[in-house]
């Protein structure tokens, strides 16, 4: 068996009982840990007499997309339809991605490869905002935005995602361990700081960018802080508020259930899809995030 | 030592030392620079925001007069008047944030180290599976938690119970102050495995493979010990990112109450966290001075949280 390494095989064979069985525990909690997403699938696709079983089921019978469908006509019949939602979050998503890479990588390269008074200042200072949650400090940010008089903007959206600590954090640990010497090399080829930043730097941190990408994805994505205490204008909210529109009080509505169904997987598979595409280069880039 | 013509090199030696520190910093313009974008946004952003917080956590404030300095009279009322605070916030937030913050972190490290073993063919299925759940985010949370929660017989839990017999009639689960706490610590732990669980894979890898050989030479017998001895000492670094990360996921889960049960405060303030109580004086009451004095004191507990985790996994030189 190829994929068996030596020491693999060596481990196999010292496997006992014991630890077969913990394999298979193993394997039923990783179904378990997926029960619930693959509820999430087939509930979008249930028609509404399927949706209020009795008892219940997991796996859809007569699948249909009518839930879909209502959910775009009941959107398209209200007064902001459901593409605009989606158009303010692709937008929002798609600038702040840009934005935070850019200048994590920025920030990373400079911390990790030059030198320069306050350096252990700034990167103190971003330790210490690592475990910085924006919950806790709502209002000033709120008094931030509202001064800054970008409220019912996309920028209300998007400036305060663009101070990652995390993305910073993990762009200097990855940049760290491109060797110095590639960069003098370049230097004394006559390569400026722009030039090995793009040429070098860029391509050599692909995972990186990847990782960053995200969990940007992901916070952004789902964010509704900036929905609810940035916005006032119902035309500039997202996808995510919208949906959690619908879901909250689910108890109460029955024609709702197979909208918050529909619009609950339109939330999660962009995130998957991210995901399954970079999963390797997460993992390679989580190598280097340790904190020394 | 380099001098430029802007800052001449007389005078005595301070000024010369303060000339050569603004030589640096000006030879460095470049670095500061391409760092301005990032260190511009994250004052804006985090630094003044953290300062705003603090100062404003000494006054009263309802954000529409400007506010009135009273100096430390939120914290006593903090620690003497909220009744609420005391009663429920507190001993619920240190119950969540010790089984959520301690149990997530552990059980991240056991899944982490279980996938690990596991033939490199099937560790890009198990890594999905546990890590799908916390990708899932809030909103699509709800919908299937509240499902399964539900307190009419057609929840999935109610049903099943119901079916074995294991109770008469139908509980509500997440109305019930008995039971809505249970319920917010399972929703978290299932969804921990975040980044601090790929960080922890991510150090797996790291662990030098003949330090295990060596060890087993060395006359370690059960696989526990390997870990303990070998394993942890190895990717400790990793162990401390993801132990910041699992603080701030913990700071941040009071979210899961509102979403669970659809209302700002939760039934007899059961599933009451911090931050619950601090969204309860920012947004419904209007004390923004009150609340901000609660987010300070949020603010200092994390950090000493940190500093602990710092001195637990903190490298010792040479290694």
């Amino acid at each position: 068996m190829p994929w068996l390494s030596q020491n693999m095989i060596s481990r196999l064979k010292r496997i006992s009982i014991s630890q077969s069985l913990l394999v298979i525990c193993f394997t039923g909690l990783a179904i378990f840990m997926l029960l619930p997403i693959i509820f999430l699938f087939n509930n979008a696709f249930k028609p509404l007499n399927e949706l209020f079983l009795f008892p219940p089921t997991i796996f859809v019978k007569e699948p249909t997309a009518s839930n879909f469908e209502k959910l775009f006509l009941h959107a398209n019949a209200a007064v902001i339809p459901f593409t605009r939602y989606l158009f303010n979050s692709i937008v929002i998503v798609g600038l702040s991605l840009i934005f935070v890479i850019i200048v994590s990588t920025l920030a990373g390269y400079v911390i990790s490869k030059h030198r320069f008074p306050f350096k252990t200042f700034v990167m103190a200072m971003i330790m210490i905002s690592l475990m910085f949650a924006p919950e806790t400090v709502a209002i000033p940010r709120y008094l931030i935005v509202s001064n800054l008089g970008i409220m019912n903007t996309y920028f209300a959206h998007i400036l305060p995602f663009i101070a990652s600590p995390v993305a910073v954090f993990l762009m200097k640990q990855f940049i760290d361990q491109i060797p110095d010497s590639l960069l003098e090399a370049a230097k004394l080829d006559g390569a400026g700081d722009f030039y090995i930043f793009i040429r070098i730097i860029i391509p050599l941190t692909a995972p990186a960018v990847a990782t960053v990408s995200i969990i940007t994805f992901q916070v952004v994505y789902l964010d509704m802080e900036g929905s609810t205490l940035y916005t006032t204008n119902e035309t500039m909210k997202t996808l995510a508020f919208y949906v959690s529109s619908l879901t909250a009080n689910l108890q109460n509505s029955v024609a709702g259930q197979s909208l918050a169904a529909a619009a609950a997987l339109l939330m999660f598979i962009p995130n998957l899809i991210m995901f399954l595409l970079f999963q390797r280069k997460m993992i390679q880039t989580m190598l280097h995030s340790g904190v020394k | 030592m380099l001098r430029n013509k802007t800052f001449p090199a007389k005078g005595p030696r301070f000024v010369l030392r303060f000339n050569s520190f603004l030589q640096d910093c000006w030879n460095a313009r470049l670095s500061y620079l391409l760092l301005a974008p990032f260190l511009i946004a994250f004052s804006c952003f985090i630094l003044i925001p953290v300062f705003m917080s603090v100062l404003l956590s000494f006054t009263t404030f309802n954000g529409f007069e400007f506010p009135t300095f009273i100096g430390f009279d939120n914290f006593i009322n903090l620690l003497t008047q909220d009744f609420v605070f005391m009663k429920y916030t507190l001993p619920n937030t240190f119950k969540f944030a010790l089984i959520t913050g301690l149990g997530g972190y552990f059980l991240s490290f056991v899944f982490a180290w279980l996938i690990h073993q596991l033939p490199r063919s099937l560790k890009d299925y198990f890594t999905l599976a546990f890590y799908a759940p916390s990708m899932a985010g809030g909103v699509a949370l709800s919908v299937i938690w509240i499902a399964t929660f539900s307190g009419d017989q057609v929840g999935y839990l109610n049903n099943i119970l119901l079916k074995y017999g294991l109770i008469e009639s139908p509980q509500l689960w997440l109305q019930d102050p008995k039971y809505l706490m249970i319920v917010m610590i399972i929703v978290t732990l299932w969804t921990s495995m975040g980044v601090g669980f790929l960080a922890m894979l991510g150090g797996l890898q790291t662990v030098n493979t003949e330090l295990y050989e060596a060890g087993r030479i060395d006359g370690i017998k059960s696989a526990l010990q390997e870990v303990y001895y070998i394993t942890i000492p190895s990717m400790k670094p990793q162990m401390l990112f993801s132990a910041v990360m699992t603080i701030v996921g913990t700071l941040k889960a009071g979210a899961i109450s509102t979403q669970l049960t659809g209302l700002a405060i939760t039934p007899s303030y059961s599933g009451h966290l911090m931050t619950n109580h601090i969204d309860d004086y920012a947004f419904i009451r209007y004390e923004w001075g009150y609340a901000s004095a609660l987010s300070v004191a949020l603010l200092i507990f994390s950090y000493l949280v940190m500093r602990f985790c710092y001195r637990l996994f903190a490298t010792k030189e040479g290694e």
